[in-house]
């Protein structure tokens, strides 16, 4: 089990023990689709400009983060007009597990399986009382932080960006998975997020299947019905 | 310009009649998501029955079965109407309108030279080949596509 692709994840994942830069790829990540330059990076993690630098181009040795440049809009003075190195999220996925295991090539078959034999209705409910579940008493809801429906997905990978009201998840947590079994996963990942809100208490927000190219098919609105 | 359009046929085996209550969710969204696909970046042409803008009255496997059958530009266009957009809900629910209907394979794409339009005994081959073959070049899914044929069409 050490072909070069194996090595290849386990040195990304390794990139990522050292807690400032592991700090660093987290902003960038949260930030997508949107690119981040090396100024914004060092300003949310409260560090300068160089040491950023310095852990965002060793993300990028370590195939996490892809670079570009750009000039950005906006700048004045010197050096305005010089293009600016900027961070995406690298597209793909690492995983490594020892000893090894092949946890997606289950999850493919089982999706396949569902498919085929027509049990979404049931992929449904377990994933409702699953998400139900993982949500009591944790963050977002009455119990747990103040964050509101934000939070609670936040702690379930989702990346969720607000915008009135109305929450768009930056991340698929199901991503390639969902790629080749839309309405089997995205229809899990539905009832998992209803889940979750029931869970958590969250009553004044709702799931819906609202997809769209680059990010998670659920997003969450905010109801008429505000209860307290 | 593509030399070749995206062929897309799909069969589904109804659980109750189309003028069946529990069908009503299906009939609804028919009309709304055939206007969405007409208007989809990439749509190119689709089936209908004579005298009506839907394909629901052509059964060629059973009288049970309904199939939908249209062309594309790309499998990215395709993709984007199944997939990335109101449709998607659609698919999502179709156990409350569709039983599982043995067949191995639901879905099946394949390349045409543009300018031709496939038949549905065409299809119903290229179904069946995708069955007993499994994906290639002439029979494919989204899970495992092929290119477009790049050198000159063959009709296969």
């Amino acid at each position: 089990m050490s072909t070069s692709d194996d090595l290849g994840d386990l040195r990304a994942v390794a990139a990522l023990s050292d807690d400032v830069r592991r700090a660093a790829y987290q902003a960038v990540a949260t930030a997508a689709p949107d690119p981040v330059g090396r100024d914004e990076v060092a300003a949310a993690l409260g560090v300068g400009r160089t040491l950023a630098a310095f852990h965002l181009d060793k993300l990028v040795d370590a195939g996490l983060l892809e670079a570009s440049y750009a000039r950005r809009s906006g700048r004045t003075g010197p050096g305005a007009g010089r293009p600016a190195k900027l961070y995406r999220a690298a597209a793909e996925e690492r995983a490594v597990s020892v000893p090894p295991r092949a946890y997606r090539s289950a999850a493919a078959l089982l999706a396949e399986a569902v498919e085929r034999s027509g049990a979404e209705a049931v992929l449904h409910e377990v994933s409702y009382e699953h998400g139900r579940r993982a949500g009591t008493g944790g963050p977002g809801g009455p119990g747990g932080g103040m964050g509101g429906p934000g939070e609670l997905l936040a702690a379930h990978g989702y990346h969720p960006v607000a915008s009135g009201g109305r929450i768009e998840l930056r991340n698929c947590p199901f991503h390639r998975l969902a790629a080749e079994f839309p309405p089997v996963v995205c229809g899990m990942n539905l009832a998992l997020v209803e889940g979750l809100l029931a869970g958590a208490g969250v009553d004044d927000w709702a799931a819906r299947m609202d997809a769209a190219p680059g990010r998670c098919c659920v997003t969450v609105q905010q109801t008429k019905n505000k209860s307290d | 310009m593509t030399a070749s359009h995206l062929a897309q046929f799909n069969v589904a085996r109804l659980r109750a009649p189309l003028d069946h209550p529990s069908s009503a969710g299906f009939m609804a969204g028919m009309d709304p998501m055939n206007d969405l696909a007409d208007r989809s970046p990439g749509f190119v042409w689709r089936l209908t029955e004579d005298g009506k803008d839907n394909a629901t009255g052509i059964r060629p496997i059973a009288p049970d079965v309904i199939i939908t059958l249209s062309l594309w530009e790309s499998l990215e266009a395709l993709r984007a109407y199944a997939y990335h957009s109101e449709h998607l809900d659609y698919l999502r629910r179709r156990r409350e309108w569709f039983l599982p209907h043995g067949l191995p394979a639901a879905l099946v794409l394949w390349w045409v030279p543009v300018g031709l339009t496939p038949t549905v005994d065409e299809a119903l081959e290229r179904l069946d080949l995708l069955g007993t073959a499994g994906p290639t070049p002439r029979a494919f899914t989204f899970r495992q596509p092929f290119p477009a044929p790049t050198g000159p069409a063959v009709l296969a």
